[in-house]
């Protein structure tokens, strides 16, 4: 489904440390594990995804090291650093008060819901 | 079947090549990227696409690498200086400006025209001294003012530093040759150069990208006007050579004059236009430069040091080891500022990351040791505007020198990124300009322009 590109650029950066949280991953990883969460909805550009994370690893979110990866392959990996921590969590509770505030809306509001199908 | 993975391999390797040739994306992007479209291949295989089919998806999925590459070219100033402008948005066209060179050509003649008016029209020695950098340094000034295309609002900024310096050098009764008048002559020039650097940075002085490409710049511009010097004093040399072979004594100092005139004017103008031109081969020159000179400036570091053990009081020491100590510590930091810039900083730290601990740490004690010098001369003998100047600067570098110290034993230790080490220095920066214009504006009233 379509996302318009101002909500993609301010969900992705903690979309990717929240991934990171559970655990160490890759790029291709990281982008599955997306369209996993969403159910196949939030569909990105896959090339976009590694500007991001160099933009994460020199702001110290995320720290990444080569590894060789069971194809023989090299591979970077991407480890959530502490300070990539403390930012999710803080930024996570930015981001709650926003959606709460948004559900509240769309419940007085009454707005009505796109489906797949239209208009429900 | 080895039919099919030759195709394959193929188009993947035209993909490569295709991304490699973007500057922005360096080698190690290009394998991550590649990574991800072989496992993406691989997977839409094992879901039955064929081989050319998944390939194409692949690359659908990866997106425009125009976008990517921009993406990279923001994220990565340093890789971008390559090519300085961004890449160009699709749709904004590529106007490169090709009347750059007669603009250049034009910008350093009437540097050199400017200094030519001055000289013969009497222009006193000592005021053409204390002023000459203002002779040249606007015109490099409004070199970047035009190539960045500068607003109305940002010209009158960048000309309030020229005419402020203008009007205070030509007005300060300055005793003739006396210390502030010296003073003054030094610092003019670096109150200037800060105001080239919010030209060069497009007006966006407070981005720590364009301050961080404002230092790559200098010390680019200090190595091809390094190298343009000496060949142009190669060649004045031969010339003067073969008009003593003709006997013509007088036009030897006829050439020298004009020489004189315009080729250093006209020298500082041009270097900024080559580092702007020809930012490829220089980048391969600068971390070279640095891991030859690092090492061997510990090695001086380490010979002062021991010097000063052997020569024991250093407080009867000719003031003239303080100043040379001063310039000593500035070409320390100078080379540390240009090490930072030339390096990549997402890499991990390796020797060389330690030899510059091994650098600021020296700097530091040999910093310690003039400050306390200069203090015990100050306690003994009173200020002096040179003696306020040396401690004030000193001063200024052991606060910066400590805090590199601090945050480089960090990342060496793998404690904190090489991008905070980037942002003190880049944070810091102005506090050298603003401390080169309260020399220039305080101190020759504060000492009674002796």
């Amino acid at each position: 489904m379509y996302i318009d590109k101002d909500l993609v650029a301010a969900s992705s950066t903690l979309l990717v440390l929240g991934i990171l949280a559970e655990g160490e991953s890759y790029g291709y990883a990281i982008l599955k594990r997306v369209r996993e969460l969403s159910a196949g909805r939030i569909e990105w550009t896959d090339g976009m995804l590694y500007p991001l994370l160099h933009r994460l690893e020199r702001a110290g979110y995320v720290s990444a090291s080569w590894a060789t990866a069971e194809t023989g392959r090299k591979r970077k990996h991407y480890v959530l650093t502490e300070a990539g921590r403390a930012v999710l969590v803080e930024r996570r509770s930015q981001w709650d008060v926003v959606a709460e505030a948004l559900n509240e809306v769309w419940r007085s509001a009454q707005l009505p819901r796109l489906t797949e199908g239209g208009l429900a | 079947m080895t039919g099919v993975d030759e195709r394959l391999e193929s188009q993947i390797g035209q993909w490569r090549g295709y991304v490699q040739r973007r500057q922005a994306i360096s080698a190690a992007d290009v394998a991550e990227m590649e990574d991800h479209l072989r496992e993406q291949i691989s997977e839409l295989n094992a879901a039955g696409l064929a081989a050319d089919e998944a390939f194409l998806v692949a690359v659908k999925r990866m997106g425009s690498i125009d976008a990517i590459s921009r993406e990279f070219a923001r994220e990565h100033s340093e890789r971008l200086w390559k090519q300085l402008v961004l890449v160009p948005v699709p749709g904004e066209g590529r106007q490169a400006p090709t009347r750059e060179l007669p603009v250049v050509l034009a910008l350093a003649a009437a540097a050199g025209c400017a200094i030519t008016i001055a000289v013969p029209a009497g222009i006193d020695e000592n005021l053409f001294a204390r002023t000459v950098s203002l002779f040249v340094l606007p015109f490099l000034a409004g070199y970047f003012a035009w190539k960045r295309r500068l607003g109305p609002r940002a010209l009158a900024a960048l000309a309030v530093p020229f005419v402020l310096a203008a009007v205070l050098l030509v007005t300060f009764p300055s005793e003739h040759d006396g210390a502030t008048e010296v003073l003054a002559a030094i610092h003019a020039p670096l109150v200037g150069w800060f105001a080239v650097g919010f030209a060069y940075a497009g007006g966006e002085w407070r981005s720590d990208r364009r301050r961080m490409d404002f230092i790559r710049f200098t010390g680019e511009w200090v190595v091809y006007l390094t190298l343009i010097a000496l060949g142009g004093l190669v060649l004045l040399g031969l010339t003067i050579g073969a008009f003593d072979a003709l006997k013509l004594n007088d036009a030897d100092e006829v050439v020298v004059e004009w020489v004189v005139r315009f080729g250093p004017a006209g020298a500082v103008v041009i270097a900024a236009w080559l580092v702007e031109a020809k930012q490829n081969v220089v980048e391969n020159i600068a971390p070279v430069l640095t891991k030859v000179f690092t090492p061997v400036t510990i090695a001086m570091l380490a010979v002062l040091l021991a010097g000063f053990v052997a020569a024991g009081d250093l407080v009867e020491a000719d003031r003239q080891l303080l100043i040379l100590m001063d310039v000593i510590l500035v070409v320390v930091l100078g080379l540390l500022l240009y090490a930072i810039s030339a390096r990549d900083p997402l890499l991990p730290a390796d020797l060389f990351d330690k030899l510059q601990l091994v650098l600021v740490g020296l700097a530091l004690v040999v910093d310690v040791v003039m400050l306390t010098a200069m203090l015990t001369r100050i306690a003994e003998f009173g200020l002096s505007a040179n003696k306020t100047v040396a401690l004030g600067l000193n001063l200024l570098l052991a606060v910066n020198l400590t805090w590199s110290a601090r945050l480089l034993a960090g990342f060496v230790v793998g404690r904190g990124s090489f991008h905070a080490t980037e942002r003190w220095q880049t944070r810091y920066l102005p506090v050298f300009g603003l401390w080169a214009a309260l020399v220039l504006v305080a101190v020759p009233p504060l000492f009674g322009f002796e």
